[in-house]
Formats: C-alpha cells, structure tokens, sequence
C-alpha cells in the first residue's frame, strides 16, 4: 500500500505527523506556555480563514470581505452550543445539529423542485431558500428541542464525561460550520449569481450587519448568554492540538481534494473567464456559490476552533476592520498558494500577536493600521504575486494556472 | 386515451421538425430597455453550413449568444433537434451537442494549450474518447500540437483562434455556433480557418456561421441569412445571395 502511494503524499503525511508530534510533545512538557500554544492556535485558525478566502478570492476570483462574519457566525453559534451544553441545556446541539441537517434536506428538495422549471428568477430561488432555511429552524426550535432534547441529554449523560464531552465539542464545530455555509449560501445566491460587480462591497456590508448582531445579541437577539456587546464569557475551553490540528488538515485535505477535481478547474476557468467557461459547459453560477460556501465553511470551523480555546468572544474582535487580516493573508503568501496562504497565516500571528506585542512598547497597537497598509502597498510593488507566488508543496501542487497579469495583456492585443 | 393522443400529436409535431437541426422561430431578445432582435427566424438543416451575415451590431453575436442560452430571450422559440432549449441555461446546452466558438476567441490565456483543449471536454467523462479527439484535434491543427505546452495568451492571434476552434470540437460538437472566426486575422490564415470549417463540416458536424467576411463566408456556405438590425432581411442559396445585387453592394464591397 505505502509503495502505491505517491512520494509527495508519502512526504506529507510524514512532514503531517512530525508537526503533530513535536508540538504536542512541546506543549506536554510545558516548553510551550499558554501564551504560545494560544499563538500557536490562533495561527492555525487564521490560516483556515485565510484558506477559505483564497479559494473564493485567490482561486475563484471573487472579491471578499465577509470571511470575519461567517468567522464570527461559526465561533457564536458553537461558543453557544457548548456554553448550554455544561450549563446542562441540550437545545443548542439539537438546534444547530438537527435544524442545519434539516435545512440541508429542505435545499435539496427545493433545488430538485426548483430544476423542474426553466427560468426561474434568482430572487424566486432566493425566497424559496431562505423560506427553506426559516422552516427548517422553526421546526428544529419548536419541534425537535422538547422532541429529542432529553433523549440527546441522557444518551450523552450515560457516556463517560470526558467522551461526551468530546461528542459535543465536535457537533459544536460541526454546527458552527454548518451554520456560517448556510449563511454564506443565503447570501450567495443573490449576490454572486446576480453577477454583481459589487460583491466585495456587499460582504463588507455582511461583516459589518455580523457585528451589529453580535453586539446585540442580548437585545434585539433572544439570546442572553451572549451579553451582547460586553462580550461572552463562560465559554469552555476545550480546544486542544489534537483538534486543531485536525480541523486544519481536514481543511487542507478538503480544499486539495476540490481543487484538483474537475470542480477545481472550473473554480478556477471562472476566475479566468465566466463566458468562456460557460461556453465549454460549466455553470458559472453554481460554481461561484460552491467556492464561496466552502470557503465561509472553512472560516466557521475555524472559529469555533478560536472560541473554544480564548474561552471569550467579544464583538469587537470581528470588526469589519479585521476582515483585512485574512486579505493581507491571502495577498501575501500568494493568490492561489495554499501553501504560501497556511505560512503566512502563521507567521502573521507568530510575528504581530507574538513577538511584537511582547517585545514592543505599549501604544504600538494603534500604529499597527497604519503599518499593515503601508507593507501591503511596499508588498503590492516590489512582488506583486505575493511572497510565496504559485508555488505550493508538492503534495498539493498541480499544475495549476498562474495568475492572469501579464498573459491576459498580451491575449488584448493579438486579439 | 387522451393522453395517447396528445402525445400522438406531439411526435407528429416533432417528426416534422426533426428535418431541422436547429430551428429559430420569431425570436426577441432585448438588452435591458434595448431590443436587439426583432422577430428572426430561420433554420440549419443537418450537415449544412449556414452562414449569418450582417453589419456591425446587427445581432449577430446575440444570436449565437441566445441559442448558447447565455442570454434569455423575451420571446419566440429555439428548437434544437426536436426540443425546445430556449429557456434551457448555457451548461445544459454544452451537452446537448451545440458548441460555441465565441467572438474574440476567449481561451484561457493563462492555461496551456493542452490543458484549454482540455478544458473543452469539461462536459465529457470517458478518458480515452478525450484521448482520441485530442489526437483528432493535433491532425487538424498541427500547429497547436507543436505548442502543447505553451500558454494559450503567449500565442499568436491566429493560433489562439484554431485553439478557440479546437477546443469547440473537444466538446464533440453536432452542431457548431462560429461567431467571426476569421476576425483580425491575415487573408493566408483566414483561408486556412475555412479550410478547416469545411473539413470539419465534411465530417458531419453542422455549421452556423456567422461572419463579416461574406465573401468568404458565402463561398463554403450552403445558405445564408442576411441580418440587419435585427431581423432578417434576405435568406437564400448562398450562390443565389453573393448574385444578389444588394448583398453585394453591402457586403460584398460594390462590384
Ligand atoms: N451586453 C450588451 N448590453 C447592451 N447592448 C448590447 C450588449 N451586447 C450587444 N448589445 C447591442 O445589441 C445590438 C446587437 O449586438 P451584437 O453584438 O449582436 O451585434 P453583431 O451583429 O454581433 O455585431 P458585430 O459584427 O460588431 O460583432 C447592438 O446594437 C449592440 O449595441
Ligand atoms: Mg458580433
């Protein structure tokens, strides 16, 4: 079996495994403190976001600003499962759990009703979606909570503590990601398959509408444990290297894996050119969504990756301003580079969150703004293709298009 | 029993139709408050070449782009072998057999040749029969097989147009939709271009033409339209429309 396998894949897995070790190993010997394993997590979590945000920008050529709402959503929605969860409430998990796999049934029935006619508007398609997804939650709330609460409550109770609680962390990630791709398919389908040029401009609005939400979850949202704008607290902090690890690898595996399907290569025909693309057969639509409702699905894990281990949410912290972050991410280690993304998100928090905040003087927070756009900009002169330009490991390299810079020029002018 | 007989009636219907390959009927089109076509009709028969001449803006391109369901219709119907596809949206038309080589080439500048060729048999699953159209495909153009590896934007005009065609016919086209192939392109490469529309239409493929060339259009078509803004204005043998004396005036440049 080893010797069917490719070198590459055999390198990864090998590289994959020492990572793993040696920092769990650190952390267990405690040459690690929690200042750097929370560094250390926080990198992996940016990365997904960041990874999530080059398949939609980097891979798909669409513009986006919404990767700290569907961050924020996935972070909430899993803080809140949890949260309930050791305050012995069951509803969060059969909410999220059971209402996401019932609106993932309800879309699959409506877009087999919907394929029955030619035509329909996508605003039509829309109002059948979102009505799906009201459905599916109000039944999840009204219907499922008294149904299967205290079955879901004593099953997890006759398991031993530590394995329950390890049930509810993994359905409390898995809801908050369900979550942000519902979110982010809600919020797709009209804007991206309209073909507005005005996407970036609509996921700023996202992240912004995300974070005036969250700052009144307490008020305007029923729920309270949220605290709105003073922040959530009591979150547990069960997030560990094993975890995180795995979500990063999952993300990492899932994204290759797509990416060198024939979804990939009409991910990436897209960005190249919608009408030609269209022309050879592939639905540009639908392949826009796709990438953008996994890339938001990557950003949810990731948040409830970053929730369970600062034990804290705060409204603030999904800023608008922040969504730059994974951008500069992104933009840095090189559109369509996962590698050059996953290096960067790293080293990105190592070098701003760790080092610099230890060894700089207080008032340096505010100058950071003016820092980041003035490296970008030195960044967007000196090597425009980003640090880390195509190249990719080559467990994950394929060969993949460059970007389209000085190609399509020369393309203008034969034509 | 009144089933049976609307059903009687429609492959009645159909068995009349099923002499067209394509047939167009009273076609609207608009762009927001802008009608581009008025009412055209026409029809392709198998193994025809068809040839759609007409000035700058005269709906050529809509056309095509209307029949490759990139671009709704307000009304009137495109029939294609029986089935109405007018409302049926561009990924369901690839399939169908009806491939389009659009205007201005549009190849993926950034991919290779190979892989643009490639990317023409998105549609397509069986490995081999891509294999063996790709080989179809470097017999007729072996200027790209010597270019397998270069990137489609590093090629020359006339290059980049024989890619867009091939990578039409990687698609395994019945019927091939051929939006000004010979545009921006020296009268020696022009030649070859519908050298190569004839020699595949000899191998079956239908043709829709659409061109500015009339001349040459005219001379390897079976019939053609004359569009002018937006409905057809003259239809015929293409012999019969190079005679004709406002064909010629118009298109043909006077004499
Ligand atoms: N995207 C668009 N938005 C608005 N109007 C358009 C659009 N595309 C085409 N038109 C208009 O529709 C009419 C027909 O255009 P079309 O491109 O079909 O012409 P054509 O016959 O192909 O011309 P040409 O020979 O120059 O390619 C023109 O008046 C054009 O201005
Ligand atoms: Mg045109």
């Amino acid at each position: 079996m080893l010797r069917r396998m490719r070198k590459s894949t055999v390198y990864f897995i090998a590289g994959g495994l020492i990572i793993f070790v040696v920092i769990q190993l650190l952390l267990s010997l405690g040459i690690l403190n929690n200042y750097w394993r929370g560094i250390i997590f926080w990198g992996a979590a940016i990365s997904m976001v960041a990874l999530g945000l080059n398949l939609i920008y980097g891979f798909n050529g669409q513009f986006s600003l919404g990767q700290y709402g569907f961050y924020a959503i996935g972070a909430y929605a899993s803080a809140d499962i949890t949260y309930r969860w050791v305050h012995s409430d069951p509803s969060g998990i059969v909410v999220v759990l059971f209402g996401s796999l019932l609106t993932l049934g309800l879309y699959v029935a409506v877009t087999a009703f919907l394929r029955r006619f030619y035509g329909v508007t996508v605003m039509a398609r829309f109002t059948f979606y979102i009505l799906a997804t009201i459905l599916a939650f109000a039944i999840a709330v009204a219907g499922l909570v008294p149904l299967l609460g205290p079955a879901v409550n004593s099953i997890l109770q006759v398991l031993p503590a530590a394995i329950s609680r390890q049930i509810v962390f993994f359905v409390a990630l898995l809801g908050g990601a369900c979550l942000a791709g519902i979110a982010s398919f809600l919020f797709g389908i009209p804007v991206l398959e309209l073909g507005s040029d005005y996407f970036g401009i609509a996921t700023l609005g996202f992240t912004i509408i995300v974070k005036v939400l969250l700052d009144n979850t307490d008020t305007i949202l029923p729920f309270p444990e949220m605290k709105g704008a003073r922040g959530m607290i009591g979150i547990p902090q069960w997030t560990t290297w094993p975890w995180v690890f795995a979500s990063l690898l999952l993300v990492i595996l899932v994204m290759r894996n797509v990416l060198h399907s024939s979804v990939g290569r009409a991910i990436v025909s897209v960005r190249e050119d919608e009408r030609a693309a269209e022309l050879v057969g592939i639905d540009a639509a639908t392949t826009k969504v796709l990438a953008f409702v996994l890339g938001s699905v990557f950003a949810g894990l990731a948040g409830g990756i970053r929730a369970h281990d600062l034990a804290f949410l705060h409204p603030q912290s999904f800023n608008f301003i922040q969504s730059f972050n994974p951008l500069i991410i992104v933009v840095f280690g090189g559109l369509s580079s996962m590698t050059g993304t996953i290096i960067t998100g790293f080293f990105w928090i190592f070098l701003l969150e760790g080092l610099l905040r230890l060894y700089l003087p207080e008032g340096f927070e505010t100058w950071r703004l003016v820092v980041y756009p003035l490296v970008l900009l030195v960044m967007m002169l000196l090597r425009p293709e980003g640090l880390f330009g195509r190249y990719e490991i080559p467990f994950l390299r394929r060969v993949l298009p460059p970007l389209p810079t000085k190609t399509v020029e020369i393309q203008e002018e034969a034509v | 029993m009144w089933l049976r007989l609307i059903w009687a009636v429609r492959l009645w219907k159909s068995g009349r139709e099923i002499m067209a390959l394509l047939e167009v009927k009273d076609l609207y089109v608009s762009y927001g408050a802008i009608r581009a076509l008025h009412g055209v009709s026409f029809h392709v028969d198998r193994g025809e070449v068809v040839t759609l001449i007409g000035a700058n803006g005269a709906g050529k391109s809509t056309t095509l782009r209307t029949i490759s369901g990139l671009q709704p219709a307000d009304s009137g119907s495109i029939v294609y072998d029986g089935v109405d596809i007018t409302r049926t949206p561009a990924s369901n038309i690839v399939p169908l057999g009806i491939i389009q080589v659009p205007e201005g080439r549009r190849i993926f500048a950034p991919l290779t040749v190979r892989e643009n060729l490639e990317m023409g048999a998105f549609t397509r699953k069986d490995k081999r029969e891509i294999a063996e159209s790709m080989e179809h495909v470097f017999q007729l153009f072996p200027r790209l097989k010597e270019r397998v590896e270069q990137t489609g934007g590093t090629l020359s005009g006339g290059e980049q147009q024989m890619l867009a065609v091939a990578r039409a016919l990687m698609a395994k086209p019945k019927l091939l939709l051929m939006d000004e192939p010979s545009m921006g392109l020296a009268p020696i490469l022009v030649e070859e271009i519908f050298d190569i529309i004839q020699e595949i239409n000899r191998e079956g493929v239908t043709v829709l033409l659409v061109e500015q060339n009339a001349h040459m259009a005219l001379s390897i078509a079976n019939r053609g339209y004359v569009l002018e803004t937006g409905t057809i204005e003259l239809e015929g043998e293409a012999q019969v429309l190079a005679d004709n004396p406002r064909v010629r005036e118009a298109y043909l440049g006077g004499g």
